[in-house]
């Protein structure tokens, strides 16, 4: 049940308690208790809007960098890894199987700011050996939705 | 040169001037001059075909598949289709013989009729039933025999119903579940009711499953596949609501081998063929569309709960229905038929619903809405009718 709440706030994070009891046939009071529930536990980390800042005027640049690191005895990548996600900066930090170890989407406000914050802060970081920069030129598509153009339907209001 | 008509006499033949207009034209041309409107009246997805089906057509148009297929179908599709009916509800059609491949269950419908109406023969259909079961009756030169359904029996057309109006013309019975416009299933033990009626008194069984992949906590049933019924079946089944191909203009036609060459006969002479690219396209479905179907169909049954509890919420009382995407709200309790009930609503709060009427007799007092829309127009739809309600209470 749970299952259910929680494919509808990841549909629509502002589904109502009520639209929920209805289309799961729980009642209100365990919906809300279920969700607040999963908010204590970090099962739901965070509710948040997907935005297309290319049609507001603002400055953002993304980069991704490869980050290839030396693992550390006993602890492996994570203490490296913590490092690097405690940055603000570092919007997403994966661990890779591959040529390199991290991947760390960077945000910043210009080209200028992301690059240094790869240099003065990423790179210096000890255990890590090598970065490699890719500024992201466009975004056609993020988290499932595809950024820009929404397809319209094109339907007939009266059919049989 | 101007064609003269000859004096006082109608160029239209008397089938046609006989044949009921929609009811659902005079609202056509209301709302097209109107802006805002939420409309519940539709009939078909929300959803654009699914992008791997849709390159799948693409593909073949590059690959220079533009031309006639053979009459029955492409081979790969009919083979597509065999497999899927027999991995699906274990019926076992030849396709070589017993598949036709035609453009929508729309053309399916009228090719049966024509197959095997003789002048005057009559089929049975519930009433209400969607719009072109007695149309394409009628076209062929039968006669539609609408027996009547009740919110009683779920809208079901249950086979003591049946009976008595069976007579030395009734050739066969149309059944259509889930049922347009009201979102009716029939279990199996009901209808092996009708299988074992139809054989004692050697009636045709027309099945139109449309709608058979959008059904919700219940299973589908498959008429042919019960005991004894594939050879007295003509299995109609399409891809429009499945897999949201309205617009591609496919199904297919399964049956004995008489029945299908015989379709298949007038089929050649009308329609030549299906289009090509959507027989492409229809292949890819089939073969890996499932997972495009469950989330449909999920999807589908959130928006069915929201509304049905709506009209419930707003004391409308509502069926609930287990299959397609229509609910089918009573709206006795307003007072006006359906019609009325149906134009008020649209001129008062720009809401579209199709009266049941449109449907047959027995739709007087519900009207037709659909939930194949987003989540945020249902309640405002509802929300508008609520206050409609409020009123005119
Ligand atoms: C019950 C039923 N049968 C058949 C059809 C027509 O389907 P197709 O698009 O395959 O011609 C519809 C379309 O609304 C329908 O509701």
């Amino acid at each position: 049940m749970l299952k259910d709440i929680l494919k509808l706030l990841e549909k629509d994070a502002r589904s109502s308690h009520k639209q929920i009891a209805t289309i799961t046939g729980l009642p209100e009071k365990e919906v809300a208790a279920s969700i607040r529930k999963a908010e204590k536990d970090q099962v739901i980390l965070k509710y948040k809007a997907i935005v297309n800042w290319d049609k507001v005027e603002d400055d953002h640049v993304y980069a991704l960098i490869e980050v290839k690191v030396s693992p550390q005895r006993d602890v492996g990548f994570e203490a490296i890894a913590e490092r690097i996600y405690r940055f603000p900066q570092a919007r997403s930090v994966y661990l890779l199987s591959g040529t390199f170890d991290l991947l760390v989407i960077v945000e910043g406000k210009s080209m200028q700011e992301a690059a240094n914050f790869v240099s003065q802060k990423l790179a210096p970081v000890e255990g890590v050996q090598s970065t490699v920069t890719h500024f992201m030129l466009k975004k056609y598509k993020e988290d499932g939705e595809i950024i820009g153009s929404k397809e319209e339907l094109k339907r007939e209001p009266l059919q049989p | 040169m101007k064609t003269q008509k000859p004096s006082g006499k109608s160029q239209i033949c008397q089938t046609v001037v006989d044949l009921p207009p929609s009811g659902i034209r005079k609202f056509f041309d209301l709302v097209a001059t109107m802006e805002g409107a939420i409309s519940l009246g539709v009939g078909e997805p929300d959803y654009v075909t699914p992008w791997h089906i849709r390159e799948a057509a693409i593909h073949s148009i590059e690959k220079g598949y533009t031309m006639y297929s053979s009459n029955s179908g492409t081979p790969e599709l009919r083979g597509a289709v065999s497999a899927y009916l027999a991995g699906r509800y274990k019926v076992n059609y030849d396709p070589t013989a017993e598949i036709l491949i035609t453009t929508g269950v729309s053309e399916g419908l009228d090719l049966v009729m024509r197959a095997i109406l003789n002048p005057g023969d009559e089929v049975i259909m519930a009433d209400p039933a969607y719009v072109s079961y007695p149309a394409c009756v009628c076209l062929a030169g039968g006669k539609a025999v609408r027996v009547p359904t009740r919110v009683e029996d779920g809208f079901e057309l249950r086979a003591e119903n049946i009976e008595p109006y069976i007579t030395k013309k009734t050739r066969a019975i149309l059944l259509g579940y889930p049922a347009n416009p009201t979102g009716a299933m029939i279990k199996r033990d009901k209808l092996v009711k009708i299988a074992q009626l139809a054989k004692r008194r050697g009636l045709l069984v027309i099945s139109d499953e449309i709608y058979a992949r959008l059904v919700y906590g219940v299973d589908e049933v498959c008429f042919a596949s019960l005991p004894a019924m594939q050879e007295t079946t003509v299995l109609l089944g399409g891809f429009s609501k499945t897999y949201a191909m309205t617009g591609w203009r496919l199904g297919y036609a399964c049956g004995n081998k008489e029945i299908i060459a015989a379709m298949t006969k007038i089929h050649q002479y009308t329609m030549l063929c299906a289009p090509i690219m959507a027989q492409k396209a229809a292949v890819e479905a089939l073969k890996n569309g499932e997972i495009s179907i469950n989330e449909m169909v999920e999807d589908y049954n959130r928006r069915r709960l929201l509304m049905v509890k709506g009209f419930n919420n707003i004391g409308l009382n509502c069926f609930e229905p287990r299959g397609a995407f229509y609910t089918f709200p009573s709206i006795k309790s307003t007072g006006m038929t359906s019609d009325q009930f149906a134009e008020k609503l649209l001129k008062e709060e720009k809401v579209v619903v199709v009266p049941g009427t449109a449907f047959g007799p027995s739709g007087e007092g519900y009207i037709r809405c659909c939930y194949a829309t987003s989540m945020t127009e249902i309640e405002e739809a509802l929300g508008r009718i609520h206050h409609f309600l409020k009123k005119h209470a």
